[in-house]
């Protein structure tokens, strides 16, 4: 269905005024992969439209060719109602358009002032500039809720103020258009309520503002209007008020998806991982783990909350055995292996633990090997791979293809190059490699990062059956949604400590993000109102 | 999903095969316009280039001995850069290699000529790995650039064999820096006195049982690096440290398990040159082999394959310029280098250039036929 039939149109458009940006039949093609299919899309002018779609629906294909990253191999772009050729990133913010990228293109030792200055300095010397800007940013501050230090060093900010200094950017550059890549991902839900005013009180000023996402409860908090992608074109151009979350991921995924997951009573029986006021330093030597203490039981998921970069990452690398950890117990089945110093992995690995580490490209695969080569990854000793002297590699191929089976990689192809797949297929390639084993203990980071929301579905439902046959998991991961519906007990890391535990069916949003904004367990607070179902 | 997470890539033939062949024929054309240039005929030179590396039975011998040391190399870059690691010091390695064989055969040169080959060319893969392995240790302990140690280990060596070569090994009496000649149980059997002995005449040349060894060597290396568990871990450290330390993969040994395999195959160049050719040790004998071997590993993209068709590309082009700057006076042994030049040049420090829109090209065809369906 291309979106130009369905006749949306006119419920859109608020009366004679043109489109703030309209695609009239975008296609983009990269290599054999039909990215953008004759994409039409309209957005009227001082709404907020979201489009939504899963990893690889074309959505950021779609953006970059607006803000002219890429150029469409066909169909038309229209700014105002004005058709735009848009050449580069520089040609689209003087049509107005601006980005704010999902990882900040910020300079972190320059101050905010610097910052948004950067690139668009009037004349030889920078004074003048500064001086012009500031007055400009004041004015901007004020209008839009802002709250930035213009001297404030960029790289101390939190990362929601950093995220208002690239909005300031855009402003600043004269936006009308907004487009926000996945601009959630790294906040705290208060700073997800404070992002949401901003991009409110734009609207009031009669900006547009685009918003992807693939987080459904925010289309439903803010947008006007939301789109839907597919597989490179638009399946449903709706308003947001005439849909539903339901009615939307069924949209994107194209078959019906159970947003919660079904799980029963959790068992729980002996602990199989305990941590005993453990410390860990990261690479830089910084301390990121501070004297932690908890276990996991077989039969339970444990959920670790908190924002990322609260030691969370460096706690699940010490527990696989990457990093040493400073001082502190780690015991696999009541046995020390904190101690081990050379080969920690290969030693955690052989006392029962699997682990899907949390960046999969960085980590847990090899992107430039086969997939039977990243299959094996950590278990390419294992004599079921070996002989003497060469390796088994039929074996290889033979297994990791049945595991690419039983996991539901598309397309089971073993001798395919492992970054030739796609993420969440990527992400089903090491699951399977770590399950497939029978792990006592399972650390888990960030299960589904870019992952689909059909896989999303499946690998919740795999960690689930791992909990019922007995196992202990670890879930790490920064998608508060995934933490509180498989978790049986949660914890809240911040600044490298645990400052809450909370028993899983019990888990409160709001209770839940205040402690992961520091604040300790127990002092339940009203929080301001946020209109998220 | 329109074949969303299939491959994009360009067909194999097209990487390994075309864009090679084009980037050669690009050097060959800059260098026609350079003789050009000189008031000689392109044409003609590039004759007596090819008559001069493959024209005549001794020709052909020649070209095949410079092969070798471009084999072993080629290889030896080839192996560091599977773990990532860039081995500048091939060089310095051969050197080393070149004075293990040789202290074997003044050693024990009269013993049963197998044992004392056999002893020779391990040795010099133990001088080469050992001249390899330090620089490896450097890295993996110390943190120190294999780059920045690898050159000043070429002269390091060059400095100890002056050394050993001035004051110790050289023949009482004598001006020039040489040892004694070895026993001829030290010779390496050159081939056309094996193809003689089964009533075969061809061309008397350098060529000797190195290329063989050379070839086998090849075959274990890609045995080694792609279906070992050595190998795999190479690999894995060279494209993804982290992903090797979660696989429980020490960084450091396999930085130097690699460098010490690296220098045993650069090492060998002193079977090919000290065994093989000149029977007595001496100075200067690796003649910029080992800085070639880092074009011929480029170009041969670090397979043995590869590596095997860029070390013939050398081999000629250095047999086959001693020719052309013997028939063609106007262009002097220097012309013959900057060609060498060229095709370095374009096939390894340019082939970026070209690649991604050769690829391109053989993608945007497949492509091609729904665009025009619109």
């Amino acid at each position: 269905m291309t979106a130009s039939e369905d006749g949306r149109g006119a419920s859109l458009s608020s009366g004679a005024a043109p489109p703030a940006l309209e695609l009239i039949g975008i296609e983009k093609w990269f290599g054999t992969v039909h990215a953008n299919s004759n994409v039409s899309v309209r957005i009227a002018p001082g709404t907020i439209h979201g489009i939504i779609g899963e990893n690889g629906a074309g959505k950021s294909t779609l953006m970059s060719i607006v803000y002219g990253y890429y150029q469409a191999d066909n169909g038309e772009i229209l700014v105002n109602g004005q058709s735009t050729n848009i050449k580069g990133p520089q040609h689209a913010i003087a049509s107005g358009i601006g980005m704010v990228h999902q990882h900040f293109m910020l300079v972190d030792t320059f101050t905010v002032l610097e910052n948004i200055v950067l690139g668009v300095e009037s004349g030889r010397m920078l004074a003048p500039s500064l001086a012009a800007a500031r007055g400009e940013l004041e004015r901007l501050e004020r209008d839009y809720n802002l709250e930035v230090d213009p001297d404030a060093i960029v790289g101390e900010l939190p990362v929601g103020v950093q995220q208002r200094v690239e909005i300031l950017k855009a402003l600043y550059r004269g936006a009308d258009i907004l487009i926000l890549d996945e601009p959630t991902g790294v906040l705290t839900p208060q700073e997800v309520d404070h992002l949401f005013r901003i991009l409110a009180a734009l609207r009031e000023q009669g900006k547009t503002i685009i918003l992807i996402t693939h987080k459904l409860r925010e289309i439903m908090a803010l947008t006007d209007d939301v789109t839907v992608m597919r597989g490179g074109e638009v399946v449903a151009q709706v308003k947001t008020t005439e849909t539903s979350r339901e009615k939307l991921a069924a949209l994107m995924v194209g078959r019906t998806v159970l947003l919660r997951v079904e799980k029963g009573e959790a068992h729980p029986g002996t602990a199989l991982l305990e941590v005993e006021d453990l410390s860990v330093n990261d690479r830089s030597g910084l301390p990121r783990v501070k004297n932690v203490s908890f276990s996991v039981r077989s039969g339970e998921i444990v959920g670790i909350a908190g924002v990322a970069g609260n030691g969370q990452s460096e706690l699940l690398e010490a527990l696989a055995g990457i990093l040493q950890p400073q001082s502190g117990h780690i015991r696999i089945k009541g046995e020390e292996i904190s101690g081990t110093t050379a080969r920690g992995a290969r030693n955690v690995r052989a006392a029962g633990v699997g682990h899907v580490p949390e960046d999969r490209q960085r980590m847990g695969l090899i992107t430039s090997f086969e997939a039977n080569e990243s299959g094996i990854l950590g278990y390419h000793r294992d004599r079921k791979y070996n002989s003497a002297i060469l390796m088994k590699h039929a074996a290889a191929v033979a297994d990791v293809g049945r595991q690419m089976k039983e996991y539901d990689v598309r397309p089971p192809l073993p001798r395919l190059r492992t970054g030739a797949f796609s993420g969440g297929n990527q992400q089903k390639i090491v699951l399977g490699r770590e399950m497939d084993r029978d792990p006592d203990v399972l650390l888990v980071g960030q299960p589904t990062r870019g992952v689909d929301i059909g896989a999303i579905e499946f690998i919740h439902r795999r960690l689930i059956a791992m909990r019922d046959s007995g196992k202990a998991v670890l879930l790490v991961s920064v998608e508060l949604d995934e933490i509180m519906s498989l978790s049986d007990r949660i914890l809240v890391m911040f600044n490298g400590e645990i400052v809450g535990e909370v028993v899983g069916s019990d888990a409160d949003e709001q209770a839940l993000g205040l402690m992961m904004a520091g604040e300790r367990q127990a002092q339940p607070q009203a929080a301001e109102g946020r209109e998220i179902s | 999903m329109k074949g969303l997470g299939a491959p994009i890539e360009a067909p194999r033939w097209v990487t390994h095969a075309l864009v090679p062949l084009i980037n050669l024929a690009l050097a060959l054309f800059v260098s026609g316009l350079l003789i050009l240039a000189l008031g000689e005929d392109p044409f003609e030179a590039i004759s007596i280039l090819a008559h001069g590396a493959f024209g005549y039975p001794e020709a052909i011998g020649y070209t095949l001995y410079y092969t070798t040391n471009f084999i072993f190399t080629g290889l030896a870059v080839a192996m560091a850069f599977h773990c990532y690691l860039f081995n500048i010091g091939g060089e310095g390695q051969a050197y080393l290699g070149g004075l293990g064989a040789g202290l074997v055969a003044l050693a024990i040169g009269d013993w049963p000529a197998p044992i004392v080959l056999i002893a020779g060319i391990l040795a010099a893969a133990l001088f080469g790995g050992i001249w390899g392995f330090i620089p490896g240790w450097l890295q993996a302990k110390r943190g120190s650039h294999i780059v920045i140690t690898t050159i000043m280990f070429n002269f390091i060596a060059a400095i100890l064999m002056t050394y050993l070569m001035v004051d110790i090994f050289i023949e009482p009496g004598q001006q020039a820096a040489e040892s004694r000649k070895f026993e001829s149980g030290a010779f390496l059997p050159r081939v056309h006195d094996i193809l003689a002995a089964i009533g075969i005449n061809a061309g008397h040349s350098n060529l000797n049982l190195s290329f063989v060894l050379a070839l086998i060597c090849s075959v274990l290396f890609w045995f080694f690096v792609w279906r070992t568990r050595w190998g795999y871990e190479i690999r894995t450290i060279g494209q993804n440290e982290s992903a090797g330390v979660y696989g429980g993969i020490l960084p450091s040994r396999t930085i130097m398990v690699a460098m010490c395999i690296s220098g045993g195959l650069a090492g060998l160049v002193g079977v090919n040159e000290i065994l093989g050719v000149h029977h007595r040790l001496l100075l200067e004998f690796t003649a910029g082999f080992g800085f070639a071997g880092i074009a011929v590993a480029l170009m041969g993209r670090n397979h043995p394959i590869g590596i095997f068709f860029a070390a013939l590309l050398f081999g000629a082009l250095y047999q086959g310029g001693n020719d052309l700057a013997f028939d063609m006076p106007s262009i002097k042994r220097e012309m013959v280098v900057v060609i060498q030049g060229l095709v370095i040049l374009f096939s390894g420090a340019l082939e970026n250039m070209f690649r991604p829109r050769i690829e391109a090209l053989f993608t945007r065809r497949a492509r091609s036929e729904p665009v025009a369906a619109e």
